[in-house]
């Protein structure tokens, strides 16, 4: 972090109390809001601080995520401006990336399945969702194992099972799925980069 | 892209061609502009008038699909008006190579074409080799049969006005693109093109690219400052998702896929390895065995060995010529061939062309398992419209992912930067990453044939070296990291150093051969220095050259080079042809600036000197390509689904050699007078791809709610269409129900007197969420690919539109 935006923070602080003295009889809202935004900025100031790099295009720009210390919960994620792409700035999917985070309500948080013919999703724990997709995949993988093709020519491919993606994982996750699917003997392998 | 996103600055003209880069790469724009404040033109060429356009000094319209005329146009004012660098053209591609006396192009086919197969048989399409096995060359460019002057006369048809008959671009208009463009072909000028998916997204995409290549070739602007070829891509790591090989057709590092015709692994080594017989080429690519045994000793450790040729013979292998991209896959799921589908953070139910067909192939499924963040069409498809759960079978594993925030790991952007990221907090609930799913996967699949003596082929499953947890059992990115940038596996001495076991291997040109080292994904080898510091991580700022290369700041592929094809930057000497920016200079010996293709001296040193481009085996870039199927020059033809009957440059409609399928869903209807309005799709600022994870966020959605299709004021007035009404747009494929925004910034094109209309829709929603948002654009799109990656034609398809 550059000593400016540290400034700039305690600059920001210093107004506030000038606001509070002022507001006497007026009507609040916009005042409160603005406090609001302090609060978090008082709170941003004592948090630990991440680097990121954004989620969405190939820019790559540099985020700084503010974690509370003590809930241990992202609180907020900003442009970081010592980065020399985007220097702090976001577009506005960056700047809301907030959002990707626990504090959006939507995201998934328990493994889910669907049974055959059910309407429905049940809750499931790890231990049994990957046991389970195991002896699928182990099931699917030998019924339609290729030792040879129709000339009698070596193969050792599987071509009843499929894997597609992805773009928007880490490298290091990339690299163990690449390995994976070569592993199961995959030859359908695809991902956004294609289309 | 050859360059990267901060030296867009230094373009002298920005063309802009396929990308609406303000609104979809929003921060690439500030460099942009910092280029135009100095002084640089800025081309904006897309059917439709967008935030791009309204900054441009130049912006003009053109028909989607139709690039390759304006681009053969540009081919040719260039090379009529002389306005190509000659030194460079010359010295630095291969315009004076001697082309096979029977190549030949004739109303539309190249050489070789068999209408049977609708293919080309490539074998006239090929440089002329003296007795050495060196190319015959014509420095003067006068040899009939040299590449320069079939050049010529291929794009000599491409005149001005059949080319705005075509595009429907005004002809002034095509002069102004073309005269500020030329002018970068000077040493001191640059000149950048950018591109996004308005130019890969067509059945002639790659030849799209390709075009534009030879733009910057003949200008000079390969290889230098403010300069290159710029995929504006469009997903976070799409850049390491491609070089790691999530593809079916390569190996991590670009390596190929294993076929059926290399029964080993000496054959196949052989058959990668490219020969130059030249001196002068390097010929980077005859270091190809090394790559690759390195990559095996890394997915199989010590089971590797010489004996087992590294394990090469448990890696499956392709019959020659057989495809398994996307297009064939739901083309054989819905087949019933394919039973189960591992879909990682990817939403082919809105993404994938024709998705009527996607999401009737997945009832075909007796297992998916689906990685996100958010649920979405694809998981959840079995409750989609028009589905019935009870008669679908399918089970569905839906696994709850770590947000990228919350996962350390590195990320590659588009100018090929590795940059390195921290976990910030630790993900909710029973969410972890990506890849420790992944390693509890393949180990529990390890247990599995481990226990059964009955399991098929257990081999590379067992013998998968997979060590990647720390010792809490969580995946240890870093050991990962380590492993794909590769270690010395004994004590290796190299010259006078010797590395010790253990260590990392700092560079790809320390890799072995013979199973001394290992590599994960070479191009990604000196990411770590020999004592393992993670230079990714870097966060240095010193500027040497003044140019914004930033070389301490993360790391670049390959070995931290910012701009690839460096040495096209100078002289045959090693001076830079632009003094103003200069990228590279040899001085006193040694080469100053970035880091450089390679220590050799410049080509003016006859002994040790190299060509420049490195990675090609005639160590010069092509303008003419024998490589693509689809020929050797970039040729126009019409879309799949167009407005015109006839092509204006031959008799060929279309080109002969797209991917196109025949199933019940794959309708077709070009030229229907029932389908008038040609379509094309885009994205928004708000949204990414198909919003599968935008779609969840109020921020987000309350900017941009809902599907809308673009129409012009004089398309609204002939339907009786109201900004705001709703209507229904539909192909041949299906339908997509959305509001009307009646819009000047869309114009009806004048195609040789004949008025053409263009719609435009965004493909960012669908039905799961938020309710009533709306459904994919792609449920209008065509199964129909590129001739030589399959990626489909999104871009250019015909609709109607009709008030609801």
């Amino acid at each position: 972090m550059s000593s400016t935006r540290r400034e700039f923070l305690a600059g920001a602080g210093a107004l506030v109390g000038g606001l509070a003295i002022s507001s006497l009889g007026i009507d609040l809202t916009s005042v409160i809001a603005y406090a609001e935004e302090m609060k978090k900025i008082e709170k941003v100031k004592t948090a630990r601080q991440t680097t990121s790099i954004c989620c969405y295009c190939s820019v790559g720009c540099g985020l700084i995520c503010s974690t509370d210390k003590k809930t241990g919960k992202i609180i907020n994620i900003e442009g970081d401006p010592d980065h020399p792409i985007n220097e702090g700035s976001l577009c506005a999917k960056g700047a809301g990336i907030f959002q990707t985070t626990e504090a959006n309500s939507h995201r998934l948080t328990k493994v889910l399945y669907r049974a055959p013919g059910s309407d429905k999703w049940q809750v499931k724990s790890w231990n049994w969702a990957i046991t389970e997709i195991a002896k699928r995949i182990k099931k699917t993988r030998d019924t339609g194992f290729m030792a040879k093709n129709s000339k009698g020519e070596v193969v050792n491919r599987v071509e009843n099972i499929a894997h597609m993606g992805s773009s928007n994982i880490d490298n290091e996750e990339c690299w163990l799925i690449a390995s994976m699917v070569r592993a199961m003997g995959l030859v359908y392998i695809d991902h956004q980069a294609r289309v | 892209m050859t360059n990267h996103w901060i030296d867009l600055q230094h373009g002298d003209v920005i063309l802009l061609q396929g990308s609406n880069a303000a609104e979809n790469h929003p921060i690439s724009f500030k460099w942009i502009m910092k280029a135009k404040e100095r002084g640089a033109i800025v081309i904006h060429v897309d059917p439709r008038f967008t935030r791009t356009s309204s900054k441009a000094d130049i912006y003009t319209p053109l028909r989607p699909g139709t690039d390759i005329a304006l681009f053969g146009g540009m081919i040719n004012y260039i090379i009529e008006k002389e306005k190509y660098f000659k030194e460079y053209v010359v010295n630095y591609t291969n315009a004076s190579f001697i082309v096979n006396d029977k190549f030949d192009f004739h109303d539309g086919l190249f050489s070789g074409y068999n209408p049977a197969t609708r293919k080309y048989d490539k074998s006239t399409w090929t440089i002329q080799k003296d007795e050495k096995g060196i190319p015959v060359k014509d420095p003067t460019l006068q040899h009939p049969r040299c590449v320069f002057q079939l050049l010529k006369k291929h794009y000599s048809r491409y005149d001005i006005e059949t080319v705005s008959r075509i595009t429907g671009t005004p002809v002034k208009d095509l002069l102004k693109v073309y005269e500020a463009y030329a002018s970068t072909g000077v040493p001191d000028r640059a000149g950048t093109i950018l591109y996004a998916l308005g130019q890969t997204q067509h059945t002639s995409g790659v030849q799209n690219i390709r075009a534009l290549s030879i733009i910057q070739l003949l200008l000079g602007n390969i290889g230098i400052c403010g300069g290159g070829v710029n995929a504006l891509r469009g997903e976070p790591n799409v850049q390491g998702s491609t070089d790691f090989a999530i593809l079916y057709d390569s190996l991590p590092g670009y390596l190929k896929a294993m076929t059926v015709s290399t029964k080993t692994l000496e054959d196949y080594l052989k058959k990668n390895t490219p020969v130059s017989k030249d001196p002068m080429s390097a010929n980077w690519y005859q270091n190809y065995p090394k790559y690759m045994v390195s990559l095996l000793k890394a997915w199989f450790g010590d089971r590797a060995t010489k004996e087992n040729e590294f394990g090469y013979s448990w890696l499956p292998r392709l019959d020659d010529g057989q495809i398994c991209d996307v297009l064939n896959m739901i083309d054989n799921m819905s087949k019933g061939k394919i039973k189960g589908l591992i879909c990682v953070a990817q939403n082919p139910a809105c993404s994938l062309p024709n998705s009527n067909k996607v999401r009737e192939a997945f009832k075909n499924l007796d297992w998916m398992v689906h990685v996100n963040i958010f649920n979405n069409e694809t998981a959840s498809f079995w409750k989609g419209p028009g589905m019935d759960p009870q008669k679908i079978k399918t089970e569905v594993f839906l696994l709850p992912a770590a947000a990228s925030v919350e996962k350390e790991g590195s990320q590659t952007n588009s100018g090929r930067w590795v940059q390195w990221k921290y976990e910030a907090a630790k993900a909710p609930g029973d969410c972890i990453y990506t890849g420790d799913i992944i390693i509890r996967l393949v180990s529990k699949l390890k247990e599995l044939y481990r226990t059964d003596k009955k399991a098929v082929f257990p081999d590379p499953i067992l013998n998968l070296k997979w060590d990647y947890t720390d010792n809490k059992g969580r995946m240890d990115v870093v050991k990962v990291s380590k492993t794909i940038n590769g270690y010395f596996l004994e004590d290796v001495t190299i010259g006078d150093k010797t590395y010790k076991k253990g260590d990392c291997v700092p560079s790809f040109a320390l890799l072995q051969a013979d199973g001394r080292t290992s590599s994960g994904c070479w191009i990604m080898c000196g990411a770590f220095t020999e004592n393992g510091t993670n230079l990714m991580a870097r966060r240095k700022k010193d500027d040497p050259t003044g140019l914004g290369l930033y070389p301490q700041w993360a790391w670049a592929w390959p070995v931290n080079r910012r701009i690839i094809y460096n040495r096209a930057s100078v002289d045959l000497n090693g001076k830079p042809y632009n003094p103003k920016r200069p990228l590279l200079a040899w001085v006193d010996g040694k080469w100053v600036g970035d880091v450089p293709d390679g220590p050799w001296p410049p080509m003016a040193d006859k002994e040790k000197g190299k060509y420049p481009f490195i990675m090609k085996p005639d160590g010069v870039s092509s303008l003419f390509g024998p490589g693509l199927n689809d020929g050797p020059f970039p040729e126009h033809y019409e879309p799949l689904e167009g407005p015109v009957t006839n092509n204006l440059l031959s008799s060929q409609l279309r080109n002969p050699v797209i991917r196109i399928f025949s199933g019940p869903y794959d309708k077709v209807a070009s030229s229907d007078p029932k389908y008038p309005f040609v379509m094309t799709t885009y994205t928004s600022t708000e949204h990414w791809c198909t919003g599968a994870i935008t779609r969840w966020q109020s921020w987000l959605t309350e900017a941009q709610p809902q599907v809308y299709v673009e129409i012009s004021e004089e398309l609204a007035k002939l339907k009786g269409i109201k900004n705001g009404d709703k209507v229904k747009v539909e192909s041949v494929r299906g339908s997509v129900l959305c509001v009307a925004m009646v819009t000047p910034r869309l114009q009806p094109l004048n195609c040789g007197g004949k008025s053409i209309h263009v719609v435009g829709m965004t493909f960012n929603y669908g039905w799961l969420f938020p309710e009533d948002c709306g459904d994919s654009a792609n449920l209008l799109t065509p199964t129909a690919g590129d001739a030589n990656t399959g990626t489909p034609e999104y871009k250019a398809f015909m609709v109607n539109i009709t008030k609801v």
